[in-house]
């Protein structure tokens, strides 16, 4: 015989449907009285859309933005991948990058380091960081830890109109004469200060987007020091804000430094100095002018001391992500959470020191290299322990596979490859192999790709009904799970394999002028490529998936019958109403936290998970199985 | 209305540090603020002659190069010390403050061994 | 101060604006000055250790007076401190109650900041003239980009006090406190803009 669900309602126990249905009708009235009340101060289109200072409807432009941006790098890689797979071959598509780049569709070597530099680029810059810390961050951290919005949110609006103006920037530079930046997404001098106009305005979009990122991670610092609601210590967070709460100070510590050497580079360029030019350099054939006694390396120490801290930048939301689905849909707390705590701000910490281990082929002497290796050897162990932690969490629980937790399961294997394919590279010796090869590409991808872009998938299947009222279609999402997981790996397993061959990466040709090397990469490139195009395809489901919701969403077509917390969490994410509206704060009265972030399951306890702002409860009637309604007990407060 | 999360660690610290008092605590006496003003002037004279001596040593005696930035930044960071110190009232912050700025002063560090990894230990020594 | 957030105003009321959080002691402007200072410290940072890097690196390396006028730029010295005790007294006054006064104090910062301006303006054409470029060799290009980054920040800073001075300061009718915790904040930036130059002045200038 089947219970039926009982809640408390006030003072009163009623039944769970007739008590939702009364909910709804109050709330419907509730809304018309409010409308009825704000007709005059509604604001207008631009400043509520446009202009918005609400954290949430920022999260989605940054949202918005950073998936067109991160979907334009994929096409980017895809023509890349054409090349690699069937180099010299004339494809139709190619020739979309016009006549100049690709004359009768076949790819110029040129051209083909452009593709590459912006691909990092704008994957990195454009797309994972906006994403994972402008989107998720934004939407999340305030709802997350109680408060009525961000410490600052004109900044917070002033942030996101650097990122874009510094996105078209860099778009922009396509079209300028000699086409956009083509040194490396690593913008090496001297190669990166005799490039042509398109390098120039890549520097000046960098300015921008590191302006947004610093106005950004101040106001993430100040909110969640400052903001976080009543009873919400440092170590009841969710982790994911801690992880969005150490990412903000690698953010506003290491950024500057990649500023000021933009600075620099820029002078060089613009102004003839010569901060990262040598004496008596030789371009075609032609002395340069310039007055010379610089030193490239500078670039190179300026710019890994910021793009170390930025890789962990790329992996801490995203494991912020990861944890917190992984504790949901196991019903049971994160297993070692103090320790993951420790070790995510250990990390932070240690990711200002390893820098120069991108550097040990650069002619540093032995007890140099020999200090980097120490750190960066030492900066493993808190990886290790945050995987393993979210590994045996899994221990144990009760596993719901729905489709979030299917992309937060498997980036914990992909994040263990990527991870230990660094050990290599972070040891010197080891390094002079691989250094430069399509080893080091597998293995930041294994991070970045199956890594942290899984998870933001994850996030955005497990969030979406938060955000919009609506779920995103279950059986599409696994396909897009099953079909990406599948070609992903089928496209940088191999790298691994071509690395150790010696397959030197940058190559527009995929190795096969190498003799060395050709063999490999005709056996694997093509194989990659089509992985690549598969991959494409994947996203397609995702896309129709994501805008059909969205667009229906947005036309006022909810699920009604979802509730504000249909995976049934414990985050005060969850105590706000479904798609909580824009600029009247997020609660009507703010939480007081009176528990830790992941009491699902508690033993001795009758209710199976208990929201972190509901107050100790009282005996429940007898026979009763209770599960607190959220949003009910939200109004008792 | 006063906020409820205050009962969570109730009061505000007023801690005097040489003369400046707290500057987040927002009921200051008039003659805490005017007896604050006199250590603000006190500091840019003192300012003032630690420029005109290291202008003094360093271009006008032309001490030699080494003692000259020896001299130079001993100086400039006892005037640093006193402009953040007692214009910045850093003398009286917060811990959380505090907490920061010795985050970003490690981290500054680091920054400045930069040029020394850079040229202690060339490859071949 | 009210931590309830406000349903149903036009402006959403965010917590410890003005007031300081008890358990923190600071209110939420303060802890983001400093946090952006912070990152400022490491900009300006990273030029300085670029400037060492190259300064050892270099086969040679002119003293600061060889090429640049010390007495100017010492009159500029006295002249930023003094804007930063002005904006200290600014922000004391203000404390007290005197808008009048406060205004009187933040006019004469901006003055300052500007005669500062006008001077820098002088010295690089002064050094144009005599054939001295950014490009002419590492010392001179080090200087030109640190102190023109340095003159920005001072132009920043003359722009949000003529902001305050005039329309912003609608804002001490309504909320003298907030208005006088701007002008602290804006003055914790200012005093940084003088710290970077007490060691960019000699470094560059007398070294």
């Amino acid at each position: 015989m089947a219970l039926r669900r009982q809640i408390r309602v006030g003072s009163q126990w009623m039944y769970a449907d007739e008590a939702h249905k009364a909910l709804r009708e109050a709330l419907r009235v509730m809304k018309d009285e409010e409308h009825g009340e704000h007709g005059g101060h509604h604001q207008p289109w631009i400043r509520r859309y446009v202009f918005s200072t609400d954290h949430k409807w920022i999260g989605i432009q940054y949202g918005f933005t950073a998936l067109l941006f991160l979907l334009l790098g994929f096409c980017l890689m895809i023509l890349m991948r054409l090349q690699l797979g069937w180099p010299g071959q004339a494809f139709n598509i190619m020739k979309v990058l016009g006549e100049s780049r690709a004359p009768g569709g076949v790819l110029l070597p040129e051209a083909y380091n452009q593709l590459g530099a912006m691909h990092g680029t704008i994957m990195i810059f454009l797309g994972i960081v906006p994403l994972a810390v402008g989107a998720f961050g934004n939407y999340l951290v305030p709802l997350q830890i109680g408060a009525p919005d961000m410490a600052f949110p004109k900044l917070n609006m002033a942030s996101y109109w650097c990122y874009l103006p510094g996105g078209l920037i860099m778009l922009a530079s396509f079209f300028a004469p000699g086409g956009t930046a083509q040194s490396g997404w690593t913008s090496y001098p001297p190669l990166s200060v005799i490039a042509t106009q398109g390098q120039t305005w890549w520097l000046i979009g960098m300015v921008f987007l590191i302006t947004s990122s610093l106005l950004g991670s101040v106001n993430f610092i100040v909110t969640i020091i400052q903001l976080r609601a009543k009873g919400l210590s440092y170590m009841r967070f969710p982790f994911f804000v801690h992880a969005q709460f150490v990412t903000s100070f690698l953010l506003l510590l290491a950024f500057p430094p990649l500023e000021a050497a933009a600075v620099l580079q820029l002078m060089d360029r613009v102004a003839g100095t010569s901060f990262f030019l040598p004496s008596g350099l030789v371009v075609s054939g032609q002395a340069l002018t310039n007055a010379g006694g610089g030193n490239p390396l500078l670039w190179q120490h300026l710019f890994w001391f910021l793009a170390h801290p930025e890789v962990y930048v790329l992996i801490l939301p995203a494991m912020g992500i990861v944890a917190e689905i992984i504790a949901n849909n196991t019903r049971k707390p994160l297993w070692g959470y103090k320790s993951m705590v420790f070790a995510t701000v250990f990390l932070g910490f240690m990711s200002f020191v390893v820098w120069a281990h991108h550097m040990f082929l650069t002619g540093m002497g032995t007890t140099i290299s020999a200090f980097f290796q120490t750190t960066t050897m030492i900066i493993s162990i808190p990886s290790v322990i945050i995987l393993s932690s979210l590994f045996i969490s899994l221990w144990g629980g009760a596993i719901r596979f729905t489709t979030p937790m299917l992309f937060a399961l498997a980036f914990l294997p992909m994040f263990g490859i990527g991870g230990l394919t660094g050990l290599p590279l972070g040891l010197a010796a080891a390094d002079i192999h691989l250094h430069d090869t399509y080893y080091v590409i597998g293995h930041f991808h294994y991070v970045v790709a199956p890594g942290t872009i899984f998870a933001m998938f994850a996030g955005i299947y497990y969030w979406f009904p938060k955000a919009t009222g609506r779920k995103l279609n279950d059986f599409w999402g696994r396909v897009h799970f099953w079909v990406s997981f599948v070609c992903i790996n089928g496209i940088f397993f191999p790298m691994f394999a071509q690395g150790l061959a010696g397959v030197s990466r940058r190559l527009y040709d995929g190795g096969m002028q190498y003799a060395h090397a050709k063999q490999i990469a005709s056996q694997t490139n093509p194989f990659m490529s089509i992985c690549a195009v598969g991959l494409l395809v994947a996203q397609v489901p995702f896309i129709f998936n994501f805008f059909y919701n969205a667009i229906a969403a947005a036309l006022g077509h909810r699920d009604e019958g979802l509730g504000s917390n249909p995976w049934e969490a414990t985050t005060l994410e969850w105590a706000a109403t479904t798609s909580p509206p824009l600029a009247h704060g997020n609660f009507e009265v703010l939480p007081v936290v009176y528990r830790g972030p992941y009491e699902y399951s508690v033993p001795g306890e009758t209710v199976e998970f208990i929201p972190q702002h509901l107050p100790p409860s009282e005996p429940a009637p007898r026979g009763g199985v209770l599960l607190p309604a959220t949003a009910v007990a939200m109004r008792e407060n | 209305m006063t906020d409820p999360a205050a009962a969570v660690e109730p009061g505000v610290d007023v801690h005097e540090h040489a003369g400046v008092g707290d500057p987040n605590a927002h009921h200051h006496s008039p003659e805490q603020i005017r007896k604050e003003m006199r250590v603000y002037l006190t500091v840019f004279i003192g300012l003032a002659i630690l420029t005109a001596v290291t202008v003094g040593a360093c271009y006008g005696l032309k001490l030699p190069v080494h003692t000259a930035i020896l001299v130079a930044l001993i100086i400039a960071s006892i005037k640093g010390f006193l402009v953040a110190g007692f214009f910045m009232h850093l003398l009286s912050e917060k811990k959380v403050i505090y907490g920061v700025l010795i985050l970003t002063v490690i981290f500054f560090i680091f920054l400045m061994l930069l040029p020394i990894s850079h040229h202690a230990n060339p490859f071949g020594s | 101060m009210d931590a309830h957030a406000s349903v149903g105003h036009a402006e959403l009321e965010i917590p410890y604006n003005v007031h300081p959080r008890p358990d923190t002691g600071v209110y939420n402007g303060k802890l983001g000055v400093w946090l952006f200072l912070a990152s400022e410290v490491m900009l300006f940072g990273a030029l300085f250790s670029s400037l060492i890097l190259l300064r050892t690196g270099a086969d040679s390396w002119p003293r600061g007076y060889e090429m640049l006028n010390v007495p100017l730029a010492t009159f500029n010295t006295f002249i930023l401190i003094l804007s930063s005790v002005t904006v200290v007294m600014a922000w004391s006054h203000l404390r007290l109650g005197n808008l009048k006064l406060g205004r009187i104090y933040i006019s004469v910062t901006i003055l300052c900041a500007l005669v500062f301006l006008v001077n820098k303006g002088f010295e690089y054409a002064h050094e144009f003239r005599e054939g001295r470029f950014p490009k002419t060799n590492n010392f001179l290009g080090i200087y030109f980009t640190m102190t023109g980054l340095h003159g920005l920040h001072i132009l920043g800073g003359v722009i949000v006090f003529l902001y305050f001075l005039g329309p912003g300061a609608k804002m001490w009718a309504k909320e003298p406190e907030r208005y006088t915790n701007r002008i602290e904040i804006v003055g914790l930036y200012w005093h940084f803009v003088d710290l970077v130059w007490i060691f960019l002045f000699p470094i560059l200038y007398l070294m």
